[in-house]
């Protein structure tokens, strides 16, 4: 199990969720958590997924990610949980 | 589970608030590299970083995109090289040809500065270290990415006054060396007391004689995100203020294990330490004296910025030492002039003085660093600089370093400008009375009372 966070930031409009959903369910990556808020007026969205066998297409995913969000105007990023572990939690 | 508002502040922190991973240094030891022959030393040395170090850079930068957080320099520290080349090394000529290795190898592993261009000398020197601190300002004049440091003293043997002597004239042949850029090679170099063996920050670092075949230590730093943090502390009292600063220093560390293990583990090298220092650059929002700003003062070096300043570096200790059980390096407040916009302000607005930088050195974690002073500042004058804060280092129990940069044929007011994480330098006032007849004074200061502790 790879847990990775996804951060979605950007003007909110329809259909944010479903092309990054999409994306995942494409590339077999399981979404384990999902919370979101608005912050000053802009989309910001959450996810925890787990990447499993995916782990070595990092690489490829947050290319690709990246690629999609420009596409529509927002931010996603990915990273590994662990950064927010360590920091966070004792 | 993490929540929205967690993963939101460490991004924040790192979009926003310049928190990065400041260097993965990897640290290696030459010991097997010593040859009688000078070429053999120099195929060695280089065949063993190109090897040790052949995958360090790419490393870094798969970790910076694993974890979303900038790596920002990729670094190498040797062991000292007036030991390594005692053997091979007859003339200046010849530790000169080692810097040239050092620098190809690091050019051709893709780092930008490798450190180790050392000599240990806190109690006294050989023949062939007397030769070697000679070579300095040739090699930092050949070389781009060679540091080099000499330490002169320890609070276990006293200062060795006569390389404290010799040092003086080094630093000055060493910006005169590079007149032309801007005396750079004087950047380069580093005079300690109480050197850490495991120092990841450059100029200063190399890998020391205490050391293994092989380290990775790494330095963080986010003087942007306690600035950012301690605004939420304004009027608050102390108590506040030390805990604000003690649970950033905490996360900022935290994410420097993190890393350390990381790379230590996929380059198959053990971790050293975690270095975790407050260390500015020239960047809008990366500065140590905006922090001191912010907790009161008008500009560092008004009344009050020692205290400031001591609150800060003992806090930011004790958050980093509950975060990692290996912190080590230089961990503090590092309070360079040109490296930080805040501190270069306030020296143009008349705030502060070689003299309160001074009183800085003694409560924070290194000392007098990328100071520009007036180009016909005598040798002497600088080995007096020198020996001031060496003896801080020495009473105190802790490192202290300097690093002046003679800023030749300019005089106060100029300014040195170095671009890049080097910054600029205004040039700043010596006091110019003699010493000359206590810094040539031959032998070395005795060991301070508390060093008999056996």
């Amino acid at each position: 199990m790879q847990k990775v966070v996804i951060t979605v930031l950007g003007k909110d409009k329809v259909g944010i969720m479903a092309k990054v959903c999409t994306y995942l369910a494409d590339n077999g990556i399981n979404i384990l958590d999902i919370s979101q808020t608005i912050v000053s007026g802009y989309f910001n969205m959450m996810m925890i997924a787990d990447m499993g066998e995916k782990q070595d297409e990092f690489e490829k995913v947050r290319t690709e990610l990246d690629e999609l969000g420009n596409g529509i105007g927002v931010q996603v990023r990915i990273q590994r949980e662990d950064i927010f572990d360590m920091m966070h939690r004792l | 589970m993490i929540n929205i508002s967690e993963v939101n502040e460490t991004n924040e922190m790192i979009q926003h608030e310049n928190l990065d991973v400041r260097t993965i240094t990897m640290g290696i030891s030459l010991f097997d590299c010593i040859d009688s022959s000078l070429e053999n030393t120099k195929k060695n040395i280089y065949d063993k970083i190109c090897r040790k170090a052949g995958r360090l850079v790419e490393t870094g930068e798969h970790i910076s995109k694993s974890y979303g957080i900038p790596v920002v320099n990729k670094r190498i520290s040797v062991t000292p090289i007036a030991t390594v080349g005692s053997s091979a090394c007859k003339s200046e000529e010849d530790y000169v040809e080692l810097a040239k290795t050092l620098d190809k190898a690091a050019e051709n592993v893709g780092v930008n500065l490798i450190g180790g261009y050392s000599a240990m000398l806190a109690k006294g020197n050989t023949d062939r270290e007397i030769v070697f601190l000679n070579s300095i300002p040739e090699a930092l004049k050949v070389t781009a990415r060679v540091c080099s440091s000499v330490n002169v003293g320890s609070s276990r043997t006293g200062i060795n006054m006569d390389a404290v002597r010799r040092m003086g004239d080094i630093v000055i042949d060493t910006a005169r060396a590079s007149y032309g850029t801007e005396s750079l090679g004087a950047a380069k170099l580093v005079v300690f007391c109480n050197a850490p063996d495991d120092n990841p920050f450059m100029a200063g670092a190399f890998h020391g004689i205490t050391e293994g075949e092989s380290v990775i230590n790494v330095g963080v730093s986010g003087p942007g995100v306690v600035k950012k943090a301690l605004e939420s502390a304004r009027g608050a009292d102390f108590e506040f203020l030390c805990e604000t600063i003690k649970k950033t220093a905490f996360k900022i560390t935290r994410v420097g294990q993190l890393v350390a293990r990381e790379a230590a583990q996929m380059l198959g090298v053990p971790f050293g330490i975690v270095d975790l220092s407050l260390a500015p650059t020239p960047a809008i929002g990366d500065s140590v004296a905006d922090i001191l700003k912010e907790i009161g003062l008008e500009h560092p070096g008004a009344p009050g910025t020692t205290a400031a300043l001591a609150l800060l570096n003992d806090q930011v200790k004790k958050g980093g030492v509950m975060a990692s059980s290996y912190v080590g390096g230089l961990s503090g407040a590092f309070i360079p002039v040109s490296e930080d916009q805040g501190m270069i302000d306030a020296v143009e607005a008349g705030a502060l003085t070689l003299e309160k930088l001074e009183a800085m050195t003694c409560v924070c974690s290194v000392g007098l660093d990328m100071i520009a002073i007036p180009g016909d500042t005598s040798a002497e004058t600088v080995a007096g600089i020198i020996a001031d804060e060496m003896a801080i280092g020495m009473i105190n129990n802790k490192t202290t370093a300097v690093r002046l940069i003679p800023a030749i044929g300019m005089k106060v007011g100029d300014k040195l400008n170095f671009g890049g994480l080097f910054g600029y330098a205004p040039v700043m006032p010596v006091n110019s009375f003699a010493c000359d007849r206590f810094v040539n004074r031959k032998g070395r200061i005795p060991a301070p009372i508390h060093s008999f502790k056996n």
